[in-house]
């Protein structure tokens, strides 16, 4: 069906949807729009989920966590110092193996408090065991939602995904929407390890040095395992629905002399700036990649690589450029963009093809670097 | 009381840990259609090592802040499955009182079908006995070697405040008091909160096969009242009531322990005044004056 609809508003659609029992959210701008959408629809009974009105984003992992062990679909969302500070209990939801979905709304991290767009806050989240995936249209945060479930649900996954949308830039844009009927699309959830008095077991018991990091590498098995798990999603969406996804989505890729690598909504503004460069003769092309856990193989051999971060790691570099030159052993032109919220033109993107500088780092508005 | 054990052999508990006593009450009370919450504390340690468990009910270890939060996720989730399974919180103080206090306020604000049980010794018992919201004044621990200068958190009135449906203080010296307050707790809808003064051998500084003696002094010398309060209504419960009609010298609790060695006169004082205050305020309360 097709409507209109902001991003934040896409993500309640597919939620609605997924059919949770339970939802333990708690506020927090820009995603405050998700957590009233989704509390309307459980008052109206569009949703016959269990809403828990949480006093934090650290309880409400905690809720979602203890939901989940039940076996039940369970969903959140939140942004930036939210997710910092239920930290403790993303890692905790991986080393559970519990298939939580959760909407992370990008946005900077204070002081100063700035509620713009940036992925810092889901980049410290990394190494939790959490998927991650960044999207870029209120369509692809509406069908990445949906399939957010199937994946993190799937026996050879079993890990918690994290749909990450840019703050304002995505989350209160508003967009034209393609509906669909998920039917079983997302099956059914069987949670292997369901808490049942009947077989009465410790979860998360003390877990001593000759065991403890059998259940780490059980973690990367399945994160290796999610790709395959992540593809196969991703056909059977197309099949159903007619629309393509793939771990990055490639823009004039195939015979460009220079690459663009960005996350987000970014990535159709490097669309664009593909479009004018190549006018201007400049074989460009935009490689914008979604899924940043699990890191995926990128086809980026013999040709300059341009990233741009909107995230730092200070004392280190960008984490998207630093991931690309290690997962490819390739030298980029690493640029730091659109930090809270910055401007970033497709004028501004053309501009650090033509200047690239492979090897360098170059923090876009700031005059004292380069 | 049940036969039947829930607390099995091969727990890692210290000798004479009555906070283990009173967890094999509360299971005993709670039966078989149980899961029993534990948040990081004494009982994350005593109900033994993975591949193992100790405890015949199914056992959630989760984040030490979250008892409150992830018992509201796991009771929405239960009862949205239509089952009837009970969800008890057994916690420390210092997973109660102090780290895990905003998740409890959430879960008791938000009507939670829970049991929240704190097992109070005073002190962060697992890791070596420092002191906690819950250490009273005076008390030696590890890092207030020269005694508490501050007074106990009173819990009691902090989760009072929320106004559960059913709250009760107890201790494993008195089991038929503690068995009766969970039986109690669990037929009644909505949240409740079991406190358990849970006397310590090694962190209170007496011998191993003192811990229900220990107990006793405690409510005997009004340290300790054990009430129960159902929907508003206080009731102090018959050994308290029995033991203040002529309660014993609060030095007799205190003398055993050796955190308390060397007390000094003024402290002895204070909280001498402290435990006539409270018994003053529950005799009040439950002869309707305030």
């Amino acid at each position: 069906m097709l409507t209109v609809a902001t991003g934040n508003k896409a993500v309640a659609l597919a939620v609605k949807q997924a059919k949770p029992v339970v939802v333990a959210i708690y506020p927090i701008t820009p995603q405050t729009e998700i957590v009233e959408q989704i509390a309307q629809y459980v008052s109206q009974g569009d949703l016959s989920a269990r809403y828990i009105d949480v006093e934090s984003e650290h309880s409400a992992m905690a809720a979602c966590i203890g939901a989940s062990m039940t076996g039940v679909r369970t969903f959140t969302a939140t942004s930036s110092q939210g997710l910092l500070y239920m930290h403790e209990m993303t890692n905790w939801a991986a080393g559970a193996r519990l298939p939580i979905v959760m909407a992370n709304v990008n946005r900077a991290i204070g002081p100063g408090w700035n509620i713009w767009a940036e992925h810092t806050d889901a980049m410290q989240e990394r190494d939790t065991g959490w998927l991650q995936v960044y999207v870029s249209t209120v369509q692809e945060a509406y069908d990445t939602t949906l399939m957010a479930f199937r994946i993190a649900e799937h026996n050879d996954v079993l890990l918690p995904v994290m749909v990450n949308l840019d703050g304002f830039l995505l989350s209160h844009v508003m967009q034209p929407l393609d509906t669909v009927e998920p039917a079983d699309f997302i099956p059914p959830l069987h949670l292997p390890h369901t808490v049942d008095p009947k077989n009465p077991m410790g979860y998360g018991t003390l877990t001593g040095p000759d065991e403890y990091f059998k259940f780490r590498w059980d973690i990367e098995r399945s994160m290796r395992d999610s790709l395959r798990v992540i593809e196969a999603a991703h056909k059977e969406f197309f099949q159903r629905f007619g629309r393509t996804y793939g771990f990055t989505e490639d823009y004039r890729c195939e015979d460009a002399d220079v690459v663009v690598v960005s996350m987000g909504t970014l990535g159709k503004e490097v669309e664009v700036a593909v479009d004018n460069l190549r006018n201007e003769g400049i074989r460009a092309g935009s490689m914008r990649l979604r899924w940043f856990r699990p890191f995926p193989k990128l086809d980026l051999m013999n040709r300059d690589v341009v990233v741009i971060d909107r995230d730092y790691s200070f004392g280190f570099g960008g984490v998207l450029a630093h991931s690309i030159q290690a997962k490819n052993r390739t030298g980029v032109f690493s640029v730091i963009a659109g930090l809270g919220g910055q401007e970033v033109t497709y004028d501004d993107i053309a501009g650090f093809v033509k200047n690239r500088h492979i090897g360098r780092e170059y923090w876009f508005g700031v005059s004292d670097n380069v | 009381m049940p036969k039947e054990e829930f607390v099995l052999k091969g727990t890692s508990a210290c000798p004479g840990c009555s906070a283990s006593l009173a967890l094999r009450y509360v299971l005993k009370a709670a039966g078989p259609d149980t899961v029993l919450i534990v948040p990081a504390c004494c009982t994350s340690v005593v109900q033994g090592m993975y591949p193992n468990t100790a405890v015949n009910v199914p056992v959630v270890n989760v984040g030490f802040a979250t008892a409150g939060a992830s018992a509201s996720g796991m009771s929405n989730a239960l009862r949205a499955l239509g089952k009837k399974t009970n969800v008890v919180v057994y916690a420390g103080d210092g997973g109660t009182l102090d780290i895990g206090i905003q998740a409890l306020s959430g879960a008791l604000e938000r009507g939670t079908d829970f049991l929240y049980v704190c097992y109070d010794n005073e002190a962060y018992g697992n890791t070596g006995m420092q002191r906690s919201g819950g250490t009273p004044l005076g008390a030696k621990t590890t890092t207030t070697p020269l005694g508490k200068p501050e007074v106990k958190k009173d819990i009691e009135r902090i989760v009072a405040a929320h106004e559960p449906p059913f709250m009760a203080t107890a201790c494993a010296a008195y089991p038929q008091d503690l068995f009766r307050k969970v039986k109690k707790a669990l037929s009644i809808r909505g949240p409740s909160f079991i406190h358990v003064l849970a006397p310590c051998p090694p962190g209170w500084r007496y011998p191993t096969e003192k811990s229900v003696e220990i107990g006793k002094l405690a409510v005997k010398s009004g340290v300790w009242v054990l009430y129960e309060r159902e929907y508003g209504q206080l009731a102090i419960s018959s050994p308290s009531r029995t033991a203040l009609k002529n309660p014993i010298p609060l030095e007799e609790y205190l003398a055993p322990q050796g955190r308390f060695a060397g007390i000094d006169p003024k402290t002895l004082d204070i909280l001498k005044q402290r435990i006539a205050k409270n018994l003053q305020r529950l005799a009040r309360e439950e002869s309707g004056v305030c």
